[in-house]
């Protein structure tokens, strides 16, 4: 059977992929660029159920629609604080889905070579494919299944892990298991080994054991990572579910497969570089935990932290005429950005010059803050990017910082000892005044002191941050 | 120590003050009402406040009880605050397990502290507050040293006969008045600031060569000597000035003579801790200045800066410069000295009242409460041990980033552009010689598939780097959705016969179902909030 129409559905729908990603590069363009993913999909499966999936078809209409209704409803109700946990979510399912598509070549490819055997016929189109496969091309195939379970595997435990780290159902602390990145090692060698076997011998056993490591591997590897370096291990992890579907892509060999698993690879292969730059370290260092060692004794911090109510607040945002806001991940958890938003609805009533200002690793999820400032309805033009807005501190008369720590902390560019020595920070202690809303007296995710607190020009304005807004905004008039 | 238990709260009391001509209070009604706060109860003798302007009725109305005499209030009270050192019939009248909270100055007190330290009263001396920038708030020398700062500017104003600033009248052209401050500490700064917003053109000098960015930054001119000498650095004496060589305090008179003619006013604040202030302002000079000039000597009890200074008093030379020594900036601004003072020493009982329960804790251990205090447990405890925090933190030499000449930056640009089409060109042949191998090996259809791989790669690459930052989750979103292709590989195994695989394929088509409709879903919802304003 020729499929020519099949491809040339592929082929539109590859196109309507790019566009889509494409279109993401401005906030107008994006809402037309999702039509374009959700019509490319739209092909792509209906071309499939009509052409080469078209065995039990009406089963797999029944299950599309039994998925997407959950899909639907799931999305309809998540909070844009929880986008973290559903993105984290949504990769394991991809990551499982590539597991058990992998499995399901490799019995294919044994029915296969027992219906040679008994010289019977072959069922099923997929099987029909790789009937007509010569020993090399089953060998390479073999080796690309062997891929994209190994992938899938690390992609499924390590976003189960990742999901449960940012809903807060186990602990966000990087822990390892004795033995630390050497069990990884072990695990990932004994992947290698079962490779080499399972070339050999097609045997199920090797296949079988290469999952538990990998799916040991992915569990291990996203334990060991903690709370602030989740915007890494997130896109990493997007960017693994990518490769998944591109080497599941090549073991079915399907182009569309490997077309959108390339885009998606490098999408998130391109966030985890992006991440790891803002924070100034390798991505090596982010995924074997921990911060870098530091060259000698941290400098000493001079001062005290002085507190400041709300009134004091009121009063420095009443004189003020130009405002910065940085807000971090202290703000998703005390869900204070409807309160931010209303703050700032009240200071642009007044005529002020109220702007936000987003590091790159703000919150657990590239773009985190952005979304939820969105949401708040903050219009996305006030809403800049470090670079964009760092030299702009010393001519803004108050900086807010609302529960964000690493990302505004000066030892980055003043202490050369401090383990977060050249990171790139918001420059906001060069704001005439600064106030810090916090909980506590407590370091950041890192564990280091933060400078920014005991500068003479900053005021630490202590509390939940919803609440702390809740008694500011009155006093604005 | 003194221990109040529940509603048996301190009572704090503020006597008049005996000196004569003192005009300031120790307590403030805003500062009663504070203090109140922290469970304390507040006494005042009455008319106390009078001369910096705070009735009876005032203090009443906040809460303050009144006594009549000085004997009373001593009587009444478990902490007495105030301005002046105690007189010796002052400290007659403290008890055991009283607390005195005043200036003492004790190094020049020492019989009076002896005679406190014996009657079991603790003393806390204000002017011993450590400078460390958590005392900064009850560093009572530094607020009144502001006063005087700003003060001094107002009596030489008041007694020189021009404007401060220049202006072009119809009358006629009247140029700025010049003004030199010496020394930039606290009252240096306060007087540069103060002469500057009047307009004059301002000089300021320090032999601290640290301070030159405080004194531009409020305004003036900082005067540089001609001397190369390192300076002591000034982190090393507690941020206050040492003695300098005979040579430096040379290149500075005849600098100060150069700048004699020119200069209209003089405020000299110099001092060096615990030593006579420092002679600076020369009978020469003072002959060289201009009639009409004012020189005002913050340092005049301490003998003062200039040398023909008389402590309290105004004179006037036959050249017709006026000399004002007084000794009692402060005092003539009583108002606002005293609100100053009393919340200083509000700062110091919130400190000595951890708990804001009304509970005094004398704390021993605490720096700040060490150092201040004086005498303590029919003790004396003066001189404290050195404070375990320093002052101000130690000045780093700044370096200066170095400023590339064009033919450098060139240089620099072409070499990064070199390493960088190097790093490219290993990349490729690297990136060109795996693709020959893997060609070597692989079938052609295999390769046909590879070449796909390969080009979405670099088209993924190129179209994510122009992905807006704040679109980064709508795009993990999006790719979320996208990367749920894998579901056509599901539906190709779907019709297999065997039954594991198509209980497997049913499980991944239901699974990237959920990540189809969800991912989309949830992406369209998120971009459709994003607004312009």
């Amino acid at each position: 059977m020729d499929y020519g129409f099949t491809t040339a559905a592929y082929v539109v729908a590859a196109v309507l992929f790019i566009l889509s990603l494409g279109g993401l590069s401005g906030q107008e363009s994006a809402k037309r660029a999702v039509w374009y993913g959700i019509a490319g999909m739209a092909l792509a499966v209906c071309a499939t159920l009509i052409g080469p999936g078209s065995g039990l078809w009406l089963l797999s209409l029944v299950l599309i629609a039994a998925g997407g209704a959950i899909g639907w409803y799931v999305a309809k109700k998540v909070e844009m604080t929880e986008m973290p946990q559903l993105v984290a979510a949504m990769h394991s399912l991809v990551g499982l889905a590539a597991v058990f598509v992998g499995f399901n070549a490799h019995f294919t490819m044994k029915a296969v070579q027992k219906a040679h055997a008994t010289g019977e016929a072959v069922t099923g189109e997929f099987a029909q494919l790789v009937a007509h496969k010569t020993p090399i091309e089953l060998n390479i195939l073999s080796v690309e299944l062997f891929l994209g379970i190994f992938i899938g595997a690390i992609t499924f435990t390590g976003s189960v892990i990742a999901y449960g780290k940012l809903a807060g159902k186990v602990s966000s602390a990087a822990t390892k298991l004795p033995g630390g990145h050497l069990l990884n090692a072990a695990a990932a060698i004994v992947s290698v080994l079962c490779l080499f076997w399972y070339t050999s011998s097609a045997g199920f056993l090797p296949l079988a054991l290469m999952t538990l490591c990998a799916l040991f591997i992915g569990y291990h590897l996203i334990m060991g990572i903690g709370g602030a370096d989740m915007p890494v291990v997130v896109s990493m992890l997007n960017s693994y579910s990518g490769w998944a579907a591109a080497a599941i892509g090549f073991s079915l060999g399907n182009d569309l497969l490997i077309v959108v698993g390339a885009l998606v690879g490098s999408s998130g292969a391109i966030l985890s570089y992006i991440m790891c730059k803002a924070m100034n370290r390798s991505f090596v260092s982010v995924i074997l935990g921990g911060f870098g060692g530091t060259a000698g004794p941290a400098m000493e911090v001079e001062g005290e932290q002085v507190a400041i109510e709300a009134d004091g607040v009121a009063a420095a945002l009443n004189d003020a005429d130009s405002v910065i806001i940085i807000p971090g991940y202290g703000m998703a958890v005390a869900q204070a950005q409807q309160g931010v938003a209303e703050l700032v609805r009240k200071l642009r009533a007044k005529g002020k010059n109220v702007r936000f200002a987003i590091h790159p690793v703000a919150g657990r999820l590239p773009g985190h803050m952005n979304v939820l400032l969105a949401e708040a309805k903050v219009p996305y033009d006030i809403v800049l990017e470090m670079d964009e807005i760092n030299e702009d501190f010393p001519s803004t008369d108050v900086a807010i910082v609302i529960g964000s720590n690493d990302i505004v902390n000066p030892a980055a560019q003043e202490d050369p000892n401090s383990p977060i020595a050249g990171m790139p920070v918001l420059e906001c202690w060069k704001a005439k005044q600064v106030f810090v809303s916090k909980r506590g007296q407590g370091t950041g995710y890192s564990g280091i002191e933060n400078p920014l607190f005991y500068k003479e020009n900053t005021r630490m304005f202590y509390g939940d941050a919803k609440a702390s807004l809740d008694k500011l905004i009155p006093m604005i008039d | 120590m003194i221990e109040g238990k529940g509603d048996q709260s301190v009572r704090i009391g503020t006597p008049t003050e005996v000196f004569d001509g003192e005009n300031r209070v120790a307590m403030t009604p805003d500062s009663a009402t504070a203090l109140q706060k922290l469970g304390h109860t507040c006494v005042i003798q009455s008319g106390a406040g009078l001369k910096a302007g705070f009735s009876d009725a005032a203090y009443e109305a906040a809460g303050v009880e009144v006594v009549k005499t000085a004997a009373e209030l001593w009587a009444a009270a478990e902490v007495v605050a105030k301005v002046r050192p105690p007189t010796e019939a002052e400290v007659a009248m403290l008890k055991d397990g009283q607390t005195l909270i005043s200036f003492f100055y004790p190094s020049a007190n020492e019989a009076l502290m002896k005679q406190a330290a014996d009657t079991g009263a603790s003393v806390i001396a204000m002017d011993m507050v450590p400078r460390i920038s958590r005392a900064q708030k009850m560093d009572a020398l530094s607020s009144m040293a502001n006063i005087a700062g700003y003060r001094a500017v107002i009596e030489a104003g008041n007694n020189f006969g021009r404007f401060f600033t220049g202006q072009v009248t119809a009358a006629g052209k009247v140029p700025p008045a010049r003004v030199l401050v010496i020394g930039a500490g606290v009252a240096g700064l306060a007087a540069i600031g103060t002469s500057a917003s009047l307009g004059a053109i301002t000089l300021a000098f320090d032999v601290r060569p640290e301070v030159a960015e405080q004194i531009e930054s409020m305004g003036a001119e900082f005067v540089y000597l001609d001397f190369s000498e390192t300076q002591q650095d000034g982190a090393a004496t507690g941020g206050y000035a040492a003695p300098s060589s005979p040579e430096f305090r040379e290149a500075q008179l005849k600098k100060f003579r150069e700048l004699a003619p020119q200069v209209d006013i003089v405020i000299s604040t110099a001092l060096i801790p615990n030593r006579p202030a420092p002679v600076l302002w020369t009978k020469d000079m003072v002959e060289m200045m201009k009639p009409g000039s004012v020189i005002v000597d913050l340092a005049a009890e301490r003998g003062g800066n200039c040398e023909l200074t008389k402590p309290d008093e105004k004179i006037v030379t036959d050249n017709g410069v006026t000399i004002v020594g007084y000794t009692d900036f402060p005092s003539r601004m009583a108002a606002q000295a005293s609100t100053l003072y009393a919340t200083n020493i509000r700062h110091m009982l919130t400190d000595l009242t951890p708990a804001k329960d009304g509970v005094i804790n004398h704390n021993m251990e605490d720096d700040v409460i060490r150092g201040a205090t004086i005498t303590h447990a029919k003790d004396v405890t003066f001189p404290p041990p050195p404070p375990k925090v320093k002052a101000i933190a130690t000045q780093k030499p700044k370096e200066k980033a170095k400023e590339l000449t064009p033919e450098e930056r060139k240089a620099a640009e072409a070499a990064a552009f070199r390493a960088q089409t190097k790093q490219q060109v290993i990349l490729l042949v690297v990136g060109a010689a795996l693709l020959l191998g893997v060609g070597l090996v692989a079938p052609a259809s295999f390769m046909q598939h590879f070449i796909v791989f390969v080009l979405s790669v670099f088209v993924g690459f190129q179209v994510i780097w122009n992905v807006s930052h704040s679109l980064h989750t709508p795009l993990m979103a999006v790719t979320n959705a996208i990367s749920s292709i894998i579901i056509l590989g599901a539906l190709m195994q779907i019709g297999s016969g065997s039954f594991i695989v198509i209980l497997l394929a049913a499980l991944s088509v239901f699974m990237t179902g959920i990540n189809i409709f969800g991912g989309f879903l949830v992406t369209r919802r998120m971009l459709a909030m994003f607004q312009k304003s």
